[in-house]
């Protein structure tokens, strides 16, 4: 499936995923072949039960795959041991969730600065970036808040502000704005655009919401285990 | 990261506090429980604690201090001429009847001291003076007494009772620990003892002697049990021979033992299962941290640092409650609670390590947690 001429950040070949065993196995990824560009803010889509958290959960090696390879900027994943898996996904991704997924004890700077915690920086200098990261997001004056204080718009750019702090390469969204309503996700969404948009960077956004699904620049439907189609989406859809 | 594993302990307040006292709860539980059954066993030796000498030397068959199986007079002079004894001195130890001038009957424990030394006297004195005892007729009563026979508006001093039809003048009041059976002590000198109590051919309860500075007192007990053929024992030995009789000869052990055994496991099974859920319910923020890339072992380091922390917290607020309780309920020696070091020592090993296991089994489930937790 390479058709582009962009160095690919993941690249899926063959790749298999059973859950279960015996009469009760059901094979959810049933041969997965997709490549995802640099640069580029790729849909994923398709209907729910279809394998599209399954495959998410692939690429960010999360999830061992039974069969085929995932190679995540040049990296072969299944090669990698569970603990370097740990600290590439680390060094490499950021995530962000459909529940945001924010520790409710941390302050919003605290929590933005969670990944910088984990790569052991010191907590000053995090606790600074993490601030600066916010006021990119919009969120300058609640640095100090705790996630129960902020609406659920803002919780996602903690959550945004969270996963790009430590300025990953590849940025993995599970549903970002199924929690939110129609101008926060659009919101959101822009801010993904422009991530995605870094020559050196890549956004893929599993999600049901077909109101925006002209941030994209490519849909891939997953169906049944299976790539059905890829769609690219004319730039004129992006306002 | 150890930053972020105190904030996920004490950020929900709630949460937290509810830790806190399920694990001070069960602390408290079980320091009270065991500081009220030690003391207890201290009141079982209080005989010997109140009379505070290093040996004591008995009928080489006694089983304990309250059953007195009387020795031969002369057992004091052989002791004495013992290599290594410092001093040796009678004491007489028996139960009599007391009559008081308003006509009521106690049985009371007679302690007679050798009058010379009066060694195995009481260290404090609440009224009067102890060395009055040396006066015609006079005994000395302790604070447990005068409460067990009326008050001080029946008893005090220089009130005048019968002893097995002979006069006694109370002459002083000296405080002394409480005794298991909580009988009324009276102390007057060995001789007037003797006169007291009806004649026998053995008087002699104990022999209490003290070993000579720089010799070991195993050494000089040793030398009393071969060449004179009777028992002799540390004060501390005695006592121990005691509890262990009473454990073995009366229900308290086992109703105690039970009692302290539920408390324990109750307790530790609260502070286990608290944790543990306390973790279970952060599964899912564990499996975020884990997700953006914190490996395992940090996360199970995070999981200890929260589990000791919380641990000793709840230690050190399980041991002040407790302590205040034994502090406000046992004031004045009414009740029986001994918090020792060595029981707080247990509790602490036994607390870190319930923590422990709780944390080695949330590390578990954390090790075999999927991080795709959070894609649901």
């Amino acid at each position: 499936m390479n058709d582009d001429s962009r160095p690919a950040a993941v690249r899926a070949q063959h790749v298999v995923k059973s859950f279960g065993n015996g009469d009760t196995q059901v094979t959810v990824l049933k041969g997965i072949d997709l490549d995802i560009y640099l640069g580029e803010l790729l849909l994923l889509v398709g209907e729910s039960g279809g394998g599209k958290t399954t495959l998410l959960s692939a690429i960010a090696g999360i999830l061992d795959i039974d069969d085929g390879q995932i190679e995540v900027l040049g990296v072969p994943l299944s090669g990698l041991p569970s603990s370097k898996r740990t600290s590439f996904r680390g060094q490499t991704m950021g995530f962000i969730y459909q529940q945001f997924n924010l520790l409710p004890a941390l302050t919003a700077a605290e929590n933005v600065a969670v990944p910088l915690f984990i790569q052991k920086m010191r907590r000053p200098e995090a606790l600074r970036r993490a601030r600066a990261m916010l006021e990119r997001v919009g969120l300058a004056d609640r640095t100090e808040f705790v996630p129960k204080n902020l609406s659920g718009g803002q919780q996602q750019r903690v959550a945004i502000a969270r996963a790009l702090i430590n300025e990953p390469r590849l940025l993995i969204c599970d549903e970002p704005t199924a929690a939110l309503d129609g101008p926060n996700g659009q919101k959101i969404m822009q801010l993904l655009r422009e991530v995605g948009r870094s020559p050196d960077r890549c956004v893929i956004v599993v999600t049901h919401d077909s109101r925006i699904f002209h941030f994209g620049d490519r849909m891939a439907n997953l169906t049944d285990g299976r790539i059905v189609n890829i769609e690219h989406i004319s730039q004129e859809r992006i306002a | 990261m150890n930053y972020v594993a105190l904030k996920m302990l004490f950020g929900d307040r709630a949460k937290y506090l509810m830790l806190l006292c399920g694990l001070s709860f069960a602390v408290m539980l079980i320091v009270q429980q065991g500081s009220i059954f030690w003391g207890l066993m201290m009141w079982s030796q209080a005989s010997i604690t109140n009379v505070n000498v290093p040996i004591w030397v008995t009928d080489p068959g006694i089983a304990q201090v309250d059953e007195v199986k009387p020795i031969a007079d002369t057992a004091v002079d052989r002791v004495r001429s013992i290599d290594g004894v410092e001093w040796a001195v009678p004491l007489y130890k028996g139960l009599l009847r007391a009559r008081l001038p308003n006509g009521e009957y106690h049985q009371v424990t007679l302690t007679g001291l050798e009058s010379a030394t009066l060694i195995g006297r009481p260290a404090e004195v609440l009224e009067g003076r102890f060395e009055d005892i040396l006066q015609p007729d006079a005994v000395v009563l302790d604070q447990w007494a005068v409460e067990r026979m009326g008050g001080p508006t029946v008893v005090t001093v220089g009130t005048v009772f019968e002893l097995n039809d002979k006069l006694a003048r109370i002459v002083a009041i000296a405080k002394t620990q409480k005794s298991f059976t909580n009988i009324p002590v009276v102390y007057t000198t060995y001789e007037r003892a003797i006169h007291y109590v009806p004649r026998e051919r053995r008087t002699l309860s104990y022999v209490l002697a003290k070993a000579k500075d720089g010799i070991p007192i195993e050494d000089v007990i040793q030398r009393i049990q071969s060449q004179t053929g009777l028992g002799a024992f540390t004060a501390e030995g005695f006592g121990m021979k005691t509890i262990v009789w009473v454990l073995k000869n009366t229900g308290i052990g086992i109703n105690f033992g039970t009692t302290i055994l539920l408390g324990f496991i109750v307790g530790m099974a609260i502070a286990g299962q608290t944790f543990y859920l306390f973790t279970v319910e952060n599964l899912r923020q564990f499996g975020a941290l884990k997700a953006m890339g914190t490996s395992t072992l940090t996360l199970a380091r995070m999981i200890i640092l929260q589990a000791f922390t919380v641990g000793l917290t709840g230690y050190g607020v399980g041991v002040g409650l407790a302590t205040l309780f034994g502090f406000l309920a046992g004031h004045g020696g009414n009740l029986p609670f001994a918090e020792t070091w060595q029981l707080l020592l247990l509790v602490l090993v036994a607390l870190l390590a319930i923590c422990i296991v709780s944390a080695s089994v949330s590390i578990i489930k954390l090790v075999r947690l999927e991080p795709g937790i959070v894609f649901r």
